[in-house]
C-alpha cells in the first residue's frame, strides 16, 4: 500500500503517521511538502496530519488550504483516492471545501487534551471497516479548534447520507449532534479530530487508532 | 490606498469566545450588555484602482470562510 503525508509548516504529528502508517502497511509513507505541484503516481492514501500548519494564523487550516500541494490532493481526492486528515488535517479539509462545515473554537474555550470515547457510526467505509457499528473505541484528542459547526441542513444530510463517520461518546467541544468525524459523499475522503496515530501500539496504552489503517489496509490490499 | 475587510460571525453561530468576554464585562459591573460576538478587521494596502469586488474576491477565496462568517469591505 502506498501512501504519503503531507507535511506543512507547523504540522507536527506527521513523524507520529509515517510511523504509524509504516507499522501497519510496512511501507515508508512518502513525505509530500507543502508547495510541491505534484502527487506520485498510484497513491492509495494521502494523509494530512496535525499540527498548527501556518501557526492557525487566519483560521485553524486556512492558509494550509491554499497551498500548491492541495490543488493536487483536491483532484486527486475527485478521482476517488482516499484522503484523511486528523486534527489540523480535519481543519484544512473542511478549509478546502471537500468536506463540508467548519471547525470552531472549543465550546468550553480550553484546549482539550485527553483520551475520549467515540461510537463508530457507519462502518460502510475504507476507513472503518475493522470496527463493529456503533462499537465504542477509545482515542486520544489534543485541539483547541474542533467544534464542529454546520448548517441544519447540512448536519441532516450528513446524518440521512451516512457521512458520520465518528461521533464522541461523551462531551468534549461542543461539536453539532457530537460529530467527531465525518465523510465527503462518496466516502473517500475523511477528516476526524480524535488522532488514531497516537494508538497504533499496545505501549501507546491502546491500539485503537491501529484498526483504521488496518480497515484501508484491507480495502486497498 | 488602504482595504479594511471587517470579518464577522454568521447570526447564529455560537460564538464561546463573545460568551466569555460578555460574562468578563458583566463580572465588571458592565450590567447594560446584552450579548458580545469578536471578528476580525484586516487591514490591507492595495494598489491604486483596486476595485471593491477585487478585495470581495479576496474575502471570499481566503479571508473569511463563508461557512461561518460574513465580511464587509471598505475601501479608502
Amino acid at each position: 500500500m502506498k501512501t504519503a503525508v503531507v507535511v506543512f509548516p507547523g504540522s507536527n504529528c506527521d513523524r507520529d503517521l509515517m510511523v504509524a502508517l509504516e507499522l501497519v502497511t510496512g511501507q515508508a509513507p512518502i513525505p509530500l511538502w507543502h508547495d510541491s505541484n505534484e502527487l506520485p503516481e498510484m497513491l492509495d492514501l494521502i494523509a494530512l496530519p496535525g499540527g498548527f500548519s501556518h501557526g492557525d494564523y487566519l483560521r485553524s487550516g486556512a492558509i494550509a488550504a491554499r497551498a500548491q500541494i492541495m490543488r493536487e490532493v483536491m483532484s486527486a481526492a475527485g478521482r476517488g483516492t482516499p484522503v484523511m486528515g486528523i486534527c489540523n488535517g480535519f481543519q484544512v479539509l473542511t478549509e478546502s471545501g471537500l468536506l463540508p462545515g467548519a471547525l470552531m473554537r472549543n465550546a468550553g474555550l480550553d484546549f482539550v487534551c485527553r483520551d475520549v470515547r467515540l461510537e463508530v457510526v457507519n462502518t460502510q467505509t475504507p476507513f472503518t471497516s475493522t470496527y463493529a457499528q456503533g462499537e465504542h473505541i477509545t482515542l486520544p484528542v489534543a485541539h483547541h479548534d474542533g467544534n464542529f459547526q454546520a448548517d441544519r441542513e447540512t448536519l441532516d444530510r450528513l446524518e440521512q447520507q451516512g457521512q458520520i463517520a465518528f461521533r464522541y461518546a461523551e462531551e468534549v467541544n461542543g461539536s453539532a449532534r457530537n460529530i467527531a468525524g465525518i465523510l465527503n459523499d462518496r466516502r473517500n475522503v475523511l477528516g476526524l479530530m480524535p488522532h488514531p496515530e497516537r494508538v497504533v501500539e499496545p505501549a501507546h496504552g491502546g491500539t485503537d487508532g491501529r484498526r483504521m489503517f488496518e480497515s484501508l489496509l484491507n480495502v486497498l490490499a | 490606498m488602504k482595504a479594511h475587510v471587517t470579518v464577522s460571525l454568521k447570526p447564529g453561530v455560537l460564538d464561546p469566545q463573545g460568551r466569555a468576554i460578555h460574562h468578563a464585562l458583566e463580572g465588571l459591573g458592565f450590567g447594560q450588555v446584552s450579548d458580545v460576538r469578536v471578528g476580525k478587521v484586516i487591514e490591507l494596502d492595495v494598489a491604486d484602482g483596486t476595485t471593491v469586488a477585487q478585495i470581495e474576491e479576496m474575502a471570499r477565496k481566503l479571508l473569511a470562510n463563508t461557512v461561518i462568517e460574513n465580511f464587509r469591505v471598505d475601501l479608502g
